[in-house]
């Protein structure tokens, strides 16, 4: 076994021992400063009258308080340069001009935080820092005693030293403190990292928050995206396989009415490929007003909430009230949950007759559908109130059904006018 | 009688001009878009134009918008728009001002080739012709109006008016008989209480109240 792979067990405490005294050695002189600037009135004899003690208090703090941001700036560079710690940047504070933006920082909460740190924690982190640092030079000097004994000539020696058998203890003592130091150098760096995160980084409840917005952003991106994709299949459809069938079609009509000498066989097959071609432009149509319809995205609401009652079997009255359209993503759920509602009136309600409004109030687009059925419907039952639920809330919908048993059913859905 | 078609889609351009062309029709010019189509109509006056409703470059209601400056500038012109789904408010805007020699139809009734034709034929005699469809979704529309008033043979009947039928095609329809159409026109036209006037002029103003836009 190479030498270097015995001792490797015995070199692990202080695999990153160099890093953390570097590390020490730099918050040790950067947290100085701040003890200087409070400790500087002081120095010469200290003030004694009631205002100067005052002055020498609150003018070194005012300093430190005016100078947080640039502590902080220069404590985040120490902890990137000598441990490689991203330390993450609180909110910023918003303002028009640097006054108010100032004023603003002074009663943000990252604010006081940061003093504290800088402070309170730092200062604390700072002794115990250099506390280390001497113990490291004990223990060293302590595991280096017989050197000591040998370069120093015996009668400039002084007597602590002692005897060969008391060096000893003495080289026992320092090799355990050089062990001791170097672990309580990496504890007292991830304590210092850990204060740092906590004090000058944003807090858990910053950091929630930004990760909501996030969130929330990145969900209505989705929304967005999903519903763009939607759109382009459609027109794919309408420009492509729609044209082409309809042009097919209308050969095949044109086949019917001009080829009128064919034999029956021949004349069968035409009648039924013609009527093939248009069944399938049909449901190319469904197919398509199910991805996303035209006249949505054209004529917006009205117009294609009125196809759709057009196209339901029961009479249906619909009310579009709406001074601006809402967004497309917006528009969309409304259309589907309407289109939902009413194929669910259809399946189950046995109703006469169903209403459809819907209105704006604010910023919130407000969709009731409502029909004189049976009612008894359940959310969690089928399959399709469930899923407009969820469609409602992919955009921060609320969606309720009110049915109770004999009638009526009242489909709900407010959605924001935005995302 | 000379036809001017505005189309975008190439492959459906193709089959209008061959349905035209079968329906007796001379396709004097076919255009992609709406200018053209008004450049088109100023230079040859057509008997009819064919018109798509969503055309570059917006590709929204440019057909609907040239369809209208069309009958303004030249109101006998006959002009029938084909649209890709329902939009009553076209067909209101098409017929708020002159009723006769209009259409909207939905463009896959293209492929009905032989009642395709009868409407081209309708709409470049000076008739009118409105979507089945159209029809409908009017009528779910329509509520406690003097419409309310009909019974629902008369709203059938007064829908087949509106789709621009005459009486003998309105009792082929709903197979009864001529004389049982006319005395249904006549109810209708004494429940909506319309100004006296003579019968065909009474009969647009059934079909534009029925359309919401009388």
């Amino acid at each position: 076994m190479h030498i270097t792979t015995a001792l490797r067990p015995l070199l692990r405490p202080f695999e990153n021992t160099g890093r953390s005294v570097a590390f020490l050695v730099a918050g040790g002189l950067v947290q100085l400063a701040p003890l200087l600037v409070l400790a500087l009135p002081w120095l010469p004899g200290g003030p004694t009258e009631v205002l100067s003690v005052l002055l020498a208090v609150f003018v070194p703090l005012g300093v430190l308080i005016g100078a947080t941001p640039l502590l902080t700036a220069v404590q985040r560079a120490r902890f990137r340069g000598r441990l490689g710690v991203d330390i993450p940047r609180p909110f910023a504070v918003e303002g028009a001009s640097r006054r108010e933006r100032a004023l603003q920082w002074l009663r943000s909460e990252p604010a006081w935080r940061q003093v504290a740190y800088h402070l309170v924690a730092g200062p604390l982190i700072a002794l115990a820092g250099v506390i280390t640092l001497l113990v490291w030079a004990v223990s060293i000097a302590a595991f280096g005693i017989y050197l000591w004994m040998w370069v120093v000539p015996f009668p400039y020696r002084p007597d602590v030293l002692g005897t060969a058998t008391q060096a000893a203890y003495v080289t026992a003592a320092g090799l355990a403190g050089i062990y001791g130091s170097a672990w309580l150098s990496n504890a007292l760096a991830r304590l210092d990292t850990r204060a740092a995160m906590t004090r000058l980084g944003p807090s858990r409840a910053e950091q929630l928050a930004r990760r909501v917005e996030e969130v929330t952003e990145s969900r209505a991106g989705m929304v967005d995206a999903a519903d763009a994709e939607r759109r382009r299949i459609e027109r794919d459809l309408h420009d492509g396989a729609q044209q082409r069938l309809v042009s097919m079609a209308v050969n095949l009509g044109l086949a019917k009415v001009t080829l009128t000498d064919l034999p029956d066989d021949a004349r069968k097959v035409i009648d039924e490929a013609h009527r093939e071609a248009k069944e399938a432009i049909t449901e190319l149509g469904n197919l398509v007003r199910g991805l996303h319809p035209a006249v949505l995205e054209d004529r917006g609401l009205d117009a294609a909430l009125s196809g759709i009652a057009e196209r339901t079997p029961i009479p249906v009255r619909v009310r579009v009230d709406l001074q601006s359209r809402p967004s497309a993503a917006i528009e969309a759920v409304a259309y589907f949950v309407v289109s939902e509602a009413l194929a669910n009136v259809v399946k189950h309600a046995q109703a006469s007759r169903a209403d459809v409004a819907v209105e704006r109030f604010g910023g919130i687009l407000l969709v009731v559908v409502s029909d004189d059925g049976v009612g008894g419907a359940d959310p969690s039952g089928g399959t399709g109130l469930a899923g407009l639920a969820k469609r409602v809330a992919s955009v921060d919908g609320t969606f309720s059904v009110s049915s109770p048993v004999g009638g009526p059913t009242v489909v709900t859905v407010e959605l924001p006018c935005a995302l | 009688m000379r036809a001017v078609i505005a189309e975008d889609s190439v492959l459906l351009r193709v089959g209008l001009v061959r349905v035209l062309e079968t329906a007796g029709f001379e396709v004097v010019a076919e255009v992609g878009d709406a200018e053209a189509l008004l450049a088109a109509v100023e230079e040859h006056r057509p008997d009819l134009t064919v018109c798509d409703v969503r055309m570059p470059p917006g590709f929204t209601d440019e057909g609907v918008r040239a369809a209208l400056a069309i009958r303004s500038r030249w109101p006998d012109l006959a002009v029938l728009l084909l649209s890709q789904y329902v939009e009553e408010r076209y067909a209101a805007d098409l017929l708020s001002g002159n009723t006769s020699g209009v259409g909207y139809l939905l463009k896959q009734r293209v492929a009905d080739v032989a009642e395709f034709i009868e409407v081209l034929h309708r709409v470049a005699a000076g008739g009118t012709a409105l979507d089945p469809q159209v029809v409908a979704q009017l009528l779910t529309r329509r509520h406690s109006d003097p419409l309310d008033r009909l019974t629902a043979r008369e709203r059938e009947v007064l829908a087949s008016m509106a789709e621009g039928r005459s009486n003998a095609g309105i009792a082929e329809q709903l197979v009864v008989s001529e004389s049982a159409v006319a005395k249904h026109i006549n109810s209708i036209l004494a429940k909506l209480d319309l100004p006296k006037a003579d019968a065909d002029h009474r009969r647009v103003l059934a079909v534009l109240r029925f359309l919401g836009v009388g």
